[in-house]
């Protein structure tokens, strides 16, 4: 049966270099001398660290556990020792560190104790809470907290789940060969997923440049003892992207700002459904994913990693560094980024590490001006106008790139992609957004610092009120010499009670401001808003300080 | 540091800029075959001063010369100008609109993607209000002229003014249909009268008709080629046709079919190459359809209405006065927005 498949504006073809990982099964890397685990390993709160330096460790035992509600769990990849906790080189742009536990492996591999769980005799707030305390995070690139995604909310059910099969990034072949190798246990996955959300239907989709995926979920699908639609694609980058593959299997959008279960669909990668198939059905706690490793290497191979990896020991797998090497970059050509060290190690994010070359990945010809040609508009799959963003992005009116929804853009590239004078216009967005952030934190401060001052005022103006009946009374008690208690002063105690709700209230209103579109950001911007807020609180608590002193 | 996307697409402004020049070369071969080699000399002409002006002007703002003049735009202003200029006129009126429209309509606004008015239109404008006479020397269809001017024979008339012994300019140069019609009009003569007269062709002009032709196919292999869309053009020519057939319709005797409007003038290359110039064009889908059908009805009102001969030029200049407020006005709907805005 064939499904009406609906399509989303733009897109764009780049080669797909697919061939070169797939040729290979995926390989079991070997345990690496070294482990060094994140604590931020998904989109939220780091997770809080529960070992100690020196402390013995068994594989999956937890490591970290989930600190506040947009979290999750990590996880011991081995047995070992903890070497270290400490600030380590990770896996983002910036280069900045992150704080991470160093695992020493021992070498017997000797697992915790761990045991299936009974999913559907469980109460499933209490499931839910049992994901996250596993790790299960969105292993397709995002890495939101599959549990929060899993909890069908107030409609008390999301009809459509969708598997992303689609994996539209050139050169990245690790769900293709999950698909074919493992396709029953993604499968399985599924059906807790569906389980969770009690939908009606399940769809996947996958892009029709992955036959062999498609025949092994085909043939998952018909053993499966519930109904599980394998949807061919069309090959368009990004049409992997969960906004647009929702567009193309159901013809929905989701809402700006809002979610998939918006318009009645979940969307989970097809690694995710995996890993949820082992935490559930295994027990076991996610600490391995399949990363591709490709580009400037030997033998391009996907290969199943544990989390903590060093770079430098995964890509040997591959055979000697090529001498022409110029970079490694985690993800995509498309909307990957530059690792900066050969130490950083792998995350729960890492699909593929792209190895550069300058053969490879030639850098771009010097940027001409915009011709307003609109090629980025008709390329856009956000049906944003690029060029009009780059415009304001560029003379630095980012009130103006806000009303052209510049936090709509999911910074697939198709802009630069096909810009015909080279103009790096990615960029130009990521750093608008950042800027704008960076100015409403700054905003944020402002706003403080003047709630600050006011409340400063009132005191004073208080405390000189106070002063004056003081006086006054003494001045009235020297006249009357016993005079009963003044009805000023429970005056003056509910006008005190009153102003301090009102600024509790402020605080609270000011402090309830959260970032919005926060959701499919990369990790460096994570970093960056995480590190403004620590540097809000520290101003607020600076502010306290004053006002108390 | 260089962050992703670390691939791109092969495509160039030089490519976009070649693949124009390349779509106006069968125009301009029939040009060639049906009025003679002038225009060759004109074309050449334009270019050469636009390319000098284009490397002072770059220099003097302190650019690397090369990639600004490799990207071809200059050219594409030239060549524009010059195949809307008569094709005999003398050289300096070439040189004076090629100075407007590459100095000051492009370099004075800021450049390549920065001006607001079409180079090309401005220099036209410029040379049409100075020099109306010099505006009207346009070569007759070799069919019908009495004589035939040689390559080295033109050049020489469009250099010194100097024609070959015994013949005179009126044996080579005639007004073009567009006056025709105009002119006779105002002598009280009826449509049907006046496309009788041997300068109207099947549809538009002798000979000029298989020049729109040619400049049509151009354009459809520049809408093919994915650098052009469709919407400026056929908006364009539905404006123009959809006006035209109205005040056709309403008085047949005056108001000539809206098809010679099409066959004539500078339409087929202002709706595929003058109107679709990215920089000072709308482009929204619906701002491109608004400012297409812009250009569209006010070439016909200018022709029909107005005092010149032909009304693409002033059309497209007042259009792309209007682009800024089109595409402020005509943003498509982004991605999540389709169903309802949310509540901010």
């Amino acid at each position: 049966m064939t499904r009406q498949l609906y399509e989303f504006n733009g897109g764009v073809h780049p080669e797909e270099h697919k061939h070169a990982s797939t040729s290979r099964p995926i390989g079991i890397a070997p345990l690496p001398r070294i482990l060094i685990v994140s604590l931020r390993q998904h989109i939220g709160q780091p997770a809080k660290p529960i070992v100690a330096v020196g402390e013995q460790v068994l594989k999956g035992q937890m490591i970290g556990q989930a600190e506040g509600y947009v979290s999750v769990a990590v996880h011991a990849p081995t047995s070992g020792t903890v070497t270290a906790i400490a600030g380590h080189a990770a896996a983002h742009p910036s280069g900045l560190t992150d704080l991470c536990i160093t695992i020493a492996p021992d070498g017997a591999d000797r697992w915790i104790e761990h045991s299936a769980l009974d999913y559907r005799n469980m109460d499933p707030s209490h499931l839910r809470n049992q994901l996250r305390d596993l790790g299960i995070a969105g292993l397709g690139g995002a890495v939101f907290p599959s549990f929060i995604k899993l909890n069908p909310g107030a409609t008390q059910k999301v009809p459509t789940l969708v598997l992303n099969g689609g994996e539209c990034e050139p050169w990245i072949t690790c769900d293709d060969m999950l698909m074919r190798e493992r396709a029953a246990e993604i499968l399985a996955g599924a059906a807790v997923m569906r389980y969770m959300l009690h939908s009606d239907e399940v769809l996947v989709g996958i892009e029709d440049n992955k036959p062999e995926a498609i025949a092994a979920m085909q043939a998952a699908a018909s053993q499966c003892d519930f109904p599980v639609e394998v949807v061919t694609v069309p090959t368009l980058y990004p049409g992997g992207g969960a906004k647009q593959l929702i567009k193309t299997l159901t013809g929905k959008e989701v809402p700006s700002g809002g979610r998939s279960t918006d318009v009645g669909v979940a969307t989970f990668n097809v690694g995710t459904a995996y890993a949820l198939h082992r935490a559930v059905n295994h027990g076991e706690p996610l600490i391995s994913r399949i990363v591709t490793v490709t580009g400037n290497v030997h033998r391009p191979q996907n290969f199943e990693v544990l989390i903590g990896t060093p770079l430098a020991e995964l890509v040997r797998l591959t055979g000697a560094t090529r001498d022409d090497t110029s970079g490694y970059v985690m993800g995509g050509p498309m909307m990957g980024f530059d690792l900066i060290s050969t130490d950083v190690p792998m995350v729960k994010a890492t699909n593929c590490i792209l190895v550069k070359s300058l053969a490879l990945f030639p850098p771009p010809p010097p940027a001409m001006p915009c011709i307003r040609c609109t090629r980025c508009a008709q390329a856009c799959p956000a049906d944003l106008q690029p060029q009009e963003l780059y415009w304001f992005a560029r003379a630095k009116n980012f009130g103006k790139t806000q009303e052209y929804h510049l936090f709509d853009c999911i910074e697939c590239g198709c802009c630069s992609y096909v810009c015909p004078s080279h103009i790096p216009l990615v960029q130009y967005y990521r750093y608008a957004k950042s800027e704008i952030w960076a100015k409403e934190k700054d905003k944020k401060a402002a706003d403080l610092a003047r709630e600050r001052h006011e409340f400063r005022q009132l005191r004073i103006e208080r405390e000189q009120q106070e002063r004056a009946a003081k006086l006054a009374l003494k001045a009235s008690a020297k006249l009357a010499e016993a005079s009963p208690e003044s009805p000023d002063d429970a005056a003056n105690a509910a006008k005190k009670a009153a102003i301090q709700a009102a600024l509790e209230r402020a605080k609270e209103k000011k402090e309830g401001v959260t970032p919005r579109n926060i959701e499919n950001l990369p990790p460096e911007k994570l970093q960056e808003i995480a590190e403004i807020e620590a540097r809000r609180a520290k101003i607020r608590a600076m502010a306290k300080d004053a006002v108390e002193k | 540091m260089l962050s992703s996307p670390y691939i791109a697409e092969q495509s160039s402004v030089s490519i976009i800029m070649l693949k124009v020049l390349a779509a106006l070369v069968p125009g301009i071969a029939v040009y060639v075959w049906l009025f003679g080699p002038a225009i060759l000399v004109t074309l050449t002409l334009a270019s050469v001063t636009a390319l000098v002006l284009e490397t002072i002007a770059v220099r003097l703002r302190g650019w690397p010369a090369k990639p600004f003049l490799m990207d071809g735009s200059a050219l594409v202003t030239a060549w524009l100008l010059a195949l809307s200029l008569p094709p005999i006129a003398p050289w300096w009126l070439i040189v004076v609109g090629t100075f407007f429209a590459i100095v000051v309509a492009k370099h004075l606004y800021g450049g390549l993607g920065n001006n607001l008015f079409n180079p090309a239109m401005v220099g036209y404008a410029v040379l049409i209000i100075s020099f109306p006479v010099q505006m009207t020397q346009w070569s007759a269809p070799l069919s019908l002229a009495g004589a035939h001017l040689s390559l080295l024979d033109s050049a020489q008339y469009i250099f010194t003014g100097i024609l070959p012994d015994g013949l005179k300019l009126d044996a080579i140069s005639s007004a073009t249909p567009l006056d025709t019609l105009r002119t006779q009009l105002q002598l009280e003569h009826t449509v049907r009268e006046i496309t009788r007269l041997p300068i109207f062709g099947n549809l538009g002009g002798t000979g000029g008709e298989a020049v729109v032709l040619m400049f049509l196919l151009g354009g459809l292999y520049l809408w093919l080629a994915r650098i052009i869309t469709w919407h400026i053009p056929a908006a364009f020519i539905a404006g123009l046709w959809i006006t035209g057939g109205l005040f056709h319709i309403s008085d047949p005797d005056r108001y000539i079919s809206p098809w010679f409007h099409l066959a004539t003038g500078g339409v087929m290359l202002g709706a595929f190459f003058i109107a679709t110039d990215p920089v000072t064009g709308a482009t929204t889908p619906r701002g491109k359809l608004i400012f297409g059908a812009g250009i569209g009805i006010l070439t016909y009102l200018i022709r029909t209405l107005g005092g010149y001969p032909d009304g693409v030029a002033f059309a497209v200049l007042l259009m792309n006065i209007m682009v800024p407020l089109i595409d402020a006005y005509t943003q498509p709907k982004v991605y999540g927005h389709k169903q309802k805005e949310p509540a901010e």
